[in-house]
């Protein structure tokens, strides 16, 4: 069973049509790039997947369940989706730690103790261990974004959804959150990534969507797609972009 | 001299039945407030509607006059019989939820839709969201207005003495006629809701000084 099909995906805000009609599927441990000028929908795309946005018109499984169905506990499959902001959106007021923590603490029912032993592993792993008791607001930002994928990680997700992970940050703190990225990739995590990073999309990529006007105009590995784009508009995006 | 030392201990006894019908009533007026700003959020129409229009009838129409509303006009119907001190409170309690509920609306609307949005993506829902993430932010945002409306509400109480509640206005009044010195007891009075509204706004700055969002 794929862990993400999706078909025939349509989204509106009002009048507005942003997806118009993308089907792709995402295998285990696949990591998915999506690159795409701004406003052409990727963002959205990505939202979809986890039913942040409302869905307006076709069918998203995750792992066989389709999340369109209004019957589905969107909460549970949550659970398996883990995601990272552009904007990080830490909780303020809660501790590193107590970020890492709430969510299993208050849905897996499992003891703070073990919640918190697992946390530690976690923002070693994001060599963030000594931050523990700061509050958001002493991070930096790539400090930020590094503590919000070991809350996503928290829940032992299945699939990680990236928006525009490095967007927000400034150049010198991109490389630490990339480098946490490509370990979990490395480590077989089923990820999808919006990105602008071209260089990160080439490297860990196994396969790039190219996003445009509400399609996904162009799917392939990143040599390819990146070597030699069959579509005008791949060409004139990556034209300018690389 | 004589006269304040005599009247004194009557004051201090309104200034209990004062403290009394307000503390109770603030936190009513809270839960109150809470519930009706819920309401005004909560994805049903119908729920937004009755919500606005209970906002709207409470700001809309003077304290006094809801006050004789209930005490009077409610008590007419003869259903039940309320007595003037729980007549003050019901009326303390439902003129500060609606003004609550407004504040606590715009604390809630007031944080990121982001936070929101990362707490649902974890797999909490929307009742644990706004239970763990949404309020405890909102709170410390609202706290300095919340506090200004616990003021107003206590002030309010002094219109109870209207109704013969034996709050701290009313054995003022009894006081002052009693003593033939309007002048000092009304003095006193005044200063006496000034230390206490003091007081109170020192606790609000005490608690919003241990809660300071980070």
């Amino acid at each position: 069973m794929s862990m993400i099909r999706v078909e025939n995906l349509k989204k509106s805000f009002g009048d507005l049509e942003v997806i118009k009609d993308m089907s792709t599927v995402v295998e285990e441990k696949e990591v998915i790039c999506v690159i795409g000028p701004s406003g052409s929908g990727k963002s959205t795309f990505l939202r979809c997947l986890n039913r942040l946005e409302d869905i307006s018109g076709g069918h998203v499984y995750i792992e066989g369940t389709d999340i369109t169905d209004p019957k589905v506990d969107i909460n549970k499959v949550r659970q398996d989706v883990g995601m990272v902001f552009q904007q990080f959106n830490l909780f303020p007021h809660k501790t590193v730690l107590q970020n890492v923590t709430l969510a299993p603490i208050k849905l897996k029912k499992g003891d703070q103790k073990a919640a918190e032993k697992k946390a530690y592993e976690l923002l070693d792993k994001v060599g963030l261990r000594e931050k523990a008791k700061a509050y958001p607001g002493e991070l930096s930002g790539g400090q930020k974004q590094r503590v919000a994928i070991a809350r996503a990680l928290a829940m032992d997700p299945k699939i990680m959804l990236f928006d525009e992970p490095t967007s927000a940050l400034d150049p010198e703190m991109v490389g630490d959150v990339l480098d946490v990225m490509k370990q979990l990739a490395r480590e077989g995590m089923t990820m999808v990534v919006v990105t602008h990073e071209m260089g990160f999309a080439a490297e860990m990529g196994d396969r790039v969507l190219f996003i445009d006007g509400g399609y996904i105009v162009e799917e392939n590995v990143p040599k390819e797609l990146f070597g030699n784009p069959q579509h005008e508009r791949t060409k004139a995006f990556l034209s300018k972009v690389l | 001299m004589q006269t304040i030392i005599n009247a004194f201990p009557y004051l201090m006894e309104g200034l209990q039945v004062t403290l009394y019908i307000f503390s109770i009533a603030i936190v009513l007026g809270f839960l109150i407030g809470l519930v009706v700003a819920l309401l005004r959020l909560a994805p049903f129409k119908i729920l937004n509607w009755i919500a606005k229009i209970f906002v709207d009838a409470i700001r809309g129409t003077p304290f006094i006059v809801q006050l004789f509303f209930i005490y009077f006009g409610l008590n007419s119907l003869g259903f039940f019989s309320l007595d003037n001190t729980t007549a003050g409170i019901v009326t303390v309690a439902i003129n500060a939820g609606a003004y609550f509920s407004e504040i606590i609306r715009a604390g809630i609307q007031s944080i990121d839709k982001g936070q929101t949005e990362a707490a649902r993506s974890l797999g909490l829902n929307s009742t644990q969201t706004m239970r763990h993430i949404i309020l405890p932010q909102a709170f410390r945002r609202m706290l300095p207005t919340i506090t200004n409306q616990a003021i107003i509400s206590l002030k309010d109480t002094s219109l109870l003495s209207v109704i013969g509640v034996a709050d701290l206005t009313q054995e003022g009044r009894i006081q002052a006629s009693a003593t033939f010195d309007a002048f000092n007891v009304y003095l006193i009075l005044g200063i006496i809701y000034f230390i206490v509204i003091y007081l109170l706004s020192m606790l609000a700055s005490f608690v919003e000084r241990k809660f300071v969002l980070r």
